[in-house]
């Protein structure tokens, strides 16, 4: 038996289309997580203070920094759709990657819901202003996840053409915001020497507040699930994802900075929208009107870049009969992922009509921080099993072991920080995914064809 | 040659009570802190700290002149603002719960990686074929 397996034939098979470059993938990573610095980062103001929350910032920058190099290095070399699902598939095993497929369907579909919530509360909040009162914003919720979800079944090349546009715009309100406040002029137009207060739950705090330092990243490594569907996976992920990782870095900074220099930290610990309450504290309604705009294209953005994420995974494991095999059916005529998409629309919907926002949101941070806890395990076997050399990689990381590492110990860092505050959230979603486990185990794993599901023409794993 | 594992057909009813079984469990792990009745951490204020809230200035608050201007330019006055300010997390560690919630995770993972590598073997084998061990 030979020790490499080549693909197998499939002509008759129909594939996604490969018609994406490293902007589409900026696009996707980046507008899924920009949301982030419109909202929800201040909570970790919240759990550590304005200081603790730049703190966790940092730490948590370089836990994605480590996100990026790994998973620029594993997905340029497994390109496939599903991302981090597939790459557990062909390095740790089946149980894992389901558990994977998981996190990044549980991640973004909550993602997805909460951000519906914003821009439903968002356009109820304009009627209110402009007199149109007594609109409902759930059927905004509705609608926009039923349009964008449209958008994403008509196909992958204009879904993130349009996520770029809205990013890019969401992006620039931040530089114009930062600007606009006129930041040189300390004590006069910004007070961070008044406001900062020092560290009020000393530096316990700093760590509680790694939980939703996580918001100013949360989604990059979605980059990964247009692996399939970018014409150069070797160049475009690696170029669109590091590019993405530059990006929010910026914008984290500049958020924080003017944030914490206009908002006592105690209101921006619990503010729904702290930049366009930065915003409102300069009194200029065109930085107003600017940040509105900015907070609903970010939302509209990370909803959008979700369903697209979300719904390759779940194709992905219907594919694989991981799921239901009807999942993984694409479209004859749009060459998406059609079935998967449409059905994930209800679910969406019903998460956000939940009234448990809060849980959504744990539950989606929690699922992606599972997901990185992978990732330091998966990055490791992968050099195991195929040492450099062995396999053709589109691209390398530096440091290995370091990053992998690194990203294991501010895993770990952060799951005790989700303890101070959230343990039973913790419990209750570990809970979850040990009982998904199991039924898969025991259950879903029958309908699984063993050898079909490695794919990629490698050699044989060392020590296998 | 490994023997090639031949899965069974799954009926469309079978495919469709799988989707329910899974969501239901996703809903059921999104209540289960409700059900309990299981805090967040945040401290409810005691009740004499709540009416010192109604009673509160801008000084007992710890508010400086700056924060103070802040927050009346968001539209709060000690009351409202105070409500907030007062509103903290309670980081206390209670070493039972953190070692179950260590165990808890720390089990998961084993079991996770354990039963996978039992399962990439058979993968690996049946692709590659059996190799003599």
């Amino acid at each position: 038996m030979s020790d490499t397996v080549a693909q197998a034939p499939e002509k008759d098979r129909l594939f996604l289309l490969k018609v994406l470059g490293p902007t589409h993938v900026w696009a996707l990573g980046v507008g899924i997580v920009l949301v982030g610095e419109y909202m929800g980062w201040n909570f970790s103001v919240a759990k550590g203070g304005a200081l603790g929350s730049l703190i966790a910032c940092w730490v948590i920058g370089l836990l994605y920094t480590c996100v990026a190099m790994i998973d620029s290095e594993v997905t340029s070399t497994v390109a496939a759709a599903g991302g981090q699902y597939t790459q557990a598939k062909h390095i740790i095993g089946p149980l894992m990657a389901f558990n994977v497929g998981l996190y990044l369907v549980m991640a973004y579909t909550m993602l997805e819901a909460a951000d519906a919530l914003v821009v439903g509360d968002l356009i109820h909040q304009i009627g209110v202003e402009t007199g149109a009162v007594g609109l409902d914003p759930r059927a905004f919720v509705v609608l926009t996840i039923a349009f964008l979800a449209w958008l994403n079944y008509r196909g992958v090349l204009m879904t993130l053409t349009v996520n770029f546009l809205i990013t890019a715009v969401a992006f620039v309100a931040i530089i114009v915001l930062f600007f606009g406040i006129q930041p040189w002029q300390e004590g006069q137009t910004i007070f961070h020497r008044e406001l900062l207060t020092g560290l009020p739950y000393g530096w316990i705090g700093v760590v509680a507040a790694l939980q939703f330092g996580m918001w100013y990243y949360l989604g990059i490594e979605g980059t990964c699930q247009a692996a399939e569907e970018v014409r150069s996976a070797g160049r475009s992920i690696p170029l669109g994802t590091m590019l993405g990782m530059i990006t929010l870095l910026i914008a984290a900074s500049l958020t924080w900075f003017v944030a914490s220099g206009l908002l006592p930290w105690e209101y921006l610990g619990q503010s729904v929208v702290p930049l366009y309450d930065t915003a409102r504290m300069t009194g200029s309604p065109f930085l107003q009107s600017l940040l509105f705009i900015g907070t609903l294209f970010a939302a509209i953005a990370s909803a959008n870049g979700c369903i697209n994420d979300a719904a390759r995974a779940w194709f992905s494991m219907g594919r694989d009969k991981y799921m239901p095999i009807w999942f993984g059916a694409v479209h004859p005529r749009y060459r998406t992922p059609f079935r998967s998409i449409v059905f994930l629309i209800p679910i969406a919907v019903s998460f956000a009509f939940t009234g448990l926002l809060d849980q959504v949101i744990t539950f989606s941070i929690l699922s992606g921080l599972l997901g990185y806890t992978f990732m330091s395990i998966n990055v490791m076997k992968f050099r195991r099993s195929w040492p450099l050399g062995s396999i053709d990689r589109g691209y390398v990381h530096p440091f290995h072991p370091v990053p992998a590492l690194m990203l294991l110990t501010l895993c770990l860092a952060t799951y005790f920080a989700t303890y101070l505050g959230y343990g039973a959230q913790l419990i209750s979603i570990l809970v979850f995914y040990i009982i998904a486990s199991i039924w898969f185990a025991l259950h879903r794993y029958r309908y699984v064809a063993r050898g079909d599901q490695f794919t990629m023409a490698w050699p044989r794993p060392a020590n296998y | 040659m490994a023997k090639i594992y031949q899965p069974p057909k799954q009926s469309r009813l079978g495919q469709f009570i799988d989707c329910v079984f899974l969501i239901a469990i996703v809903y059921g792990s999104l209540m289960l802190p409700l059900l309990f009745n299981f805090g967040n951490g945040e401290e409810t204020p005691p009740p004499e700290t709540a009416a010192a809230v109604q009673e509160a200035t801008w000084e007992s608050l710890g508010q400086n002149a700056v924060m103070q201007q802040q927050w009346e330019k968001l539209g709060f006055d000690p009351a409202s603002a105070g409500e907030i300010i007062n509103d903290r997390f309670d980081y206390t560690i209670e070493p039972w719960s953190l070692g179950i919630t260590a165990a808890i995770l720390i089990g998961y993972f084993i079991f996770v990686l354990t039963f996978s590598e039992k399962e990439y073997r058979e993968v690996i084998d049946e692709r590659f074929g059996k190799r003599q061990r």
